[in-house]
């Protein structure tokens, strides 16, 4: 029997060695491929270093707390970037999150079964528009709009108060660091609220039901259950939108105001790291110059590096809690 | 792992020569972004005419310098002329094709085109931050008569690296010491004060958009988009606009003989009619090409447009060279040599 076994075998390798001739090509190139991503990684990560030495050598780690931007007199800094990054992607997410929650929340416990569908296409569909048409609505349509209204609102109302007071000051020009941070909210809110959706739409209908059979409300529900349920997959989502924010470019570029001055208020210009690079790289002329551009570069992958390993700690954190 | 190479090595091979089919026999240049229009227009003409194909990227004057020192294209181009020492340096050789204007372009309540006069240091003040509202007493002297509104100022300047951002800095430099001193004079500065547009798209829109707001940009685009412009005051003191006749006047009255490699920028000139922020732009040639018949293509290329190339760049709103400033050129070009160290024109 077991000999029949082995001869069949043997056969039938034998008739199809072109199958396996296939096969191992696939190993060959799936392997190649993984190999790829591995070496691009490795020269994006030795071309930035090597790209900003210049600089590193010129302003060490100063060059991280200098405000200074003087391409005239070749003294760099990247503090207003790094502080525009950090802001514009911070208010994206305290508006985003809570929004796409809501929406998520909405899709999968509140709407009507027939509308579920064509929402979902429209955050879909929201997520697949290019960036740069995010940034031209963004001068366009909503920066006017912005200035005429809701800015003189928030500085008439907001601008008074002690310390909060400081964020709404100056001319409501419709440009700068709100403006951007709002637009990188309407830019993430599809990707974390489709990730919500999804994550939430696994939780197994048995545990939902249960909790409702009890008496608990819709919020109890998806406060006790499907939300300790899915922690990890929100947060993923929560990162995702964050990483996007982080180094998204041009729809930044287009309304933060593009200027190397760091304020108080919300209202002003400032940069973002992208948008000094889209802006500064092709015409930038000199070494230190040219450096100081790959420094910024370089520092935005370690500022997205540790966003990726602080929520991969954090998802490994829940997994263990869940686990025990 | 040997037939990973083998693969590897194949697939290098074929884009080698895909790559080298498109480019056989077309000359290559990069660099400045504000002349590519004319270029790509003189290019479709030029092949019509000969065959012979032009294949400029306008990756910005930065880049066109760099992308010549490396010798990886035929000519670079920059709206920023390389002073005689770095051309001695990089063994380059420098000449203009165009001109153009940089104009302060407003938004101001019910101010038309050319109803504001300004003078070079009250623009300079402005951009300083120091004037910061329209009804300055600065501003209100220049313009008796003019109803001025309270408006604040908001500055518009350009966001990246720009030839315009040279001139005009440039420009700002001549007419004011503090600006000389604090910010100076670059493809891009230590803005003291306002937003920055990307592009002259960018400041245009911005400028359109904030009211108050004073920016710059180049000629056509002022143009092109129905700006309120501002009229400005020469050095012989007379307020004039930006028209064509005022840029090429103050391309006739510069001294180009006494510039050497071309280093020239037309701020701030003689002449009655003069317009104050006027440049050319420039392109970078090697002084020893590495292949004659390379070399005396892009030549050729530019006389043909010297020659033939007027009208379109006119009709661009570019302003032609002065016939005086191309014979300087053609003299220049005596020192471009091939391998053979003899002249290739």
């Amino acid at each position: 029997m077991l000999a029949e076994g082995f001869k069949a075998e043997a056969g039938s390798r034998a008739g199809s060695a072109n199958r396996a001739w296939i096969g191992s090509l696939f190993e060959l190139i799936s392997g190649f491929s993984a190999f790829l991503v591995f070496c691009l990684l490795l020269s994006i990560i030795a071309t930035l270093v090597v790209g900003s030495y210049p600089a590193l050598k010129q302003f060490h780690l100063g060059f991280i707390s200098s405000d200074k931007w003087n391409p005239v007199t070749e003294e760099f800094g990247a503090l207003v970037p790094i502080v525009g990054t950090l802001v514009t992607s911070v208010i994206a997410m305290l508006i985003a999150i809570p929004v796409s929650f809501g929406i998520a929340l909405f899709l999968t416990e509140l709407s009507p079964v027939w509308f579920k569908r064509p929402l979902g296409t429209a955050i879909e569909l929201l997520a697949a528009i290019p960036s740069i048409i995010y940034g031209m609505w963004g001068l366009f349509v909503f920066a006017p709009v912005f200035a005429e209204t809701v800015q003189p609102w928030l500085k008439a109302h907001l601008g008074k108060v002690a310390l909060v007071g400081m964020l709404f000051q100056g001319p409501p020009m419709g440009i700068g660091v709100l403006t951007a941070g709002l637009i990188l909210a309407i830019m993430v809110i599809p990707y974390i609220a489709a990730v919500m959706r999804d994550v939430f739409d696994i939780v197994p209908p048995k545990l939902k039901e249960s909790a409702h059979a009890i008496g608990c409300t819709t919020w109890e529900v998806v406060w006790h259950i499907v939300l300790p349920y899915t922690r990890a997959g929100v947060l993923a989502g929560i990162m995702l939108g964050l990483g996007r924010a982080l180094g998204e470019t041009m729809a930044v570029t287009f309304v933060i105001g593009n200027a190397h001055n760091l304020h108080a208020s919300l209202f002003m210009p400032g940069n973002s790291i992208a948008s000094t690079l889209a802006n500064e790289f092709t015409e930038a002329v000199g070494d230190l110059y040219t450096s100081s551009l790959m420094y910024l570069g370089l520092l935005l992958f370690l500022i997205t590096f540790v966003v990726l390993a602080i929520s991969r700690l954090l998802l490994s954190r829940l997994g263990r809690h869940e686990g025990a | 792992m040997n037939r990973l190479a083998t693969c590897l090595s194949l697939s290098v091979l074929i884009m080698f020569v895909f790559s080298n089919a498109i480019l056989a026999g077309d000359i290559t240049g990069a660099g400045a972004t504000f002349p590519y229009p004319v270029y790509a227009k003189w290019a479709e003409a030029y092949k019509n005419e000969t065959g012979t194909g032009m294949n400029y990227q306008s990756i910005g004057s930065g880049g066109g310098i760099k992308q010549i020192e490396a010798s990886t294209v035929d000519f670079g181009a920059s709206d920023k002329p390389l002073k005689p020492e770095e051309l001695d340096k990089y063994g380059l050789v420098q000449f203009p094709t165009v001109m153009g204007g940089v104009v302060p372009v407003i938004n101001l309540k019910g101010i038309s085109a050319g109803g504001i006069k300004l003078t070079g240091p009250v623009l300079a003040s402005i951009y300083l931050g120091e004037i910061t509202n329209w009804n300055a007493p600065e501003i209100a002297k220049l313009n008796p008569g003019v109803k001025l509104p309270e408006d604040d100022i908001t500055v518009v300047h350009r966001s990246d690296g720009s030839g315009t951002t040279f001139i005009f800095t440039n420009y700002l430099s001549k007419v004011s010491p503090t600006w000389q001193k604090k910010v100076g004079n670059d493809a891009s500065v230590s803005w003291p004060a306002g937003v920055g547009g990307k592009g002259n798209e960018g400041v245009a829109s911005y400028v359109q958009r904030i009211a108050g707001s004073i920016g710059y940009v180049e000629y056509a685009y002022a143009l092109q988009n129905k700006m309120i412009y501002a009229m400005l005051q020469n050095r012989e003191g007379m307020f004039v606009g930006p028209e064509a006749k005022n840029f090429a006047a103050a391309a006739v009255d510069a001294d180009w003989s006494n510039a050497p490699g071309f280093y020239m920028i037309l701020t701030d000139e003689p002449g009655k009619d003069s317009w104050p922020i006027t440049g050319a732009t420039f392109i970078l040639v090697r002084k020893v090409q590495k292949d004659a018949g390379t070399g005396k293509q892009v030549l050729a290329f530019f006389k043909w447009a010297y020659e033939h190339g007027d009208q379109m760049a006119e009709k661009l709103d570019y302003i032609p060279m002065p016939e005086n400033v191309v014979k300087l050129i053609y003299q220049e070009w005596k020192k471009i040599k091939g391998p053979d160290s003899k002249p290739l024109m």
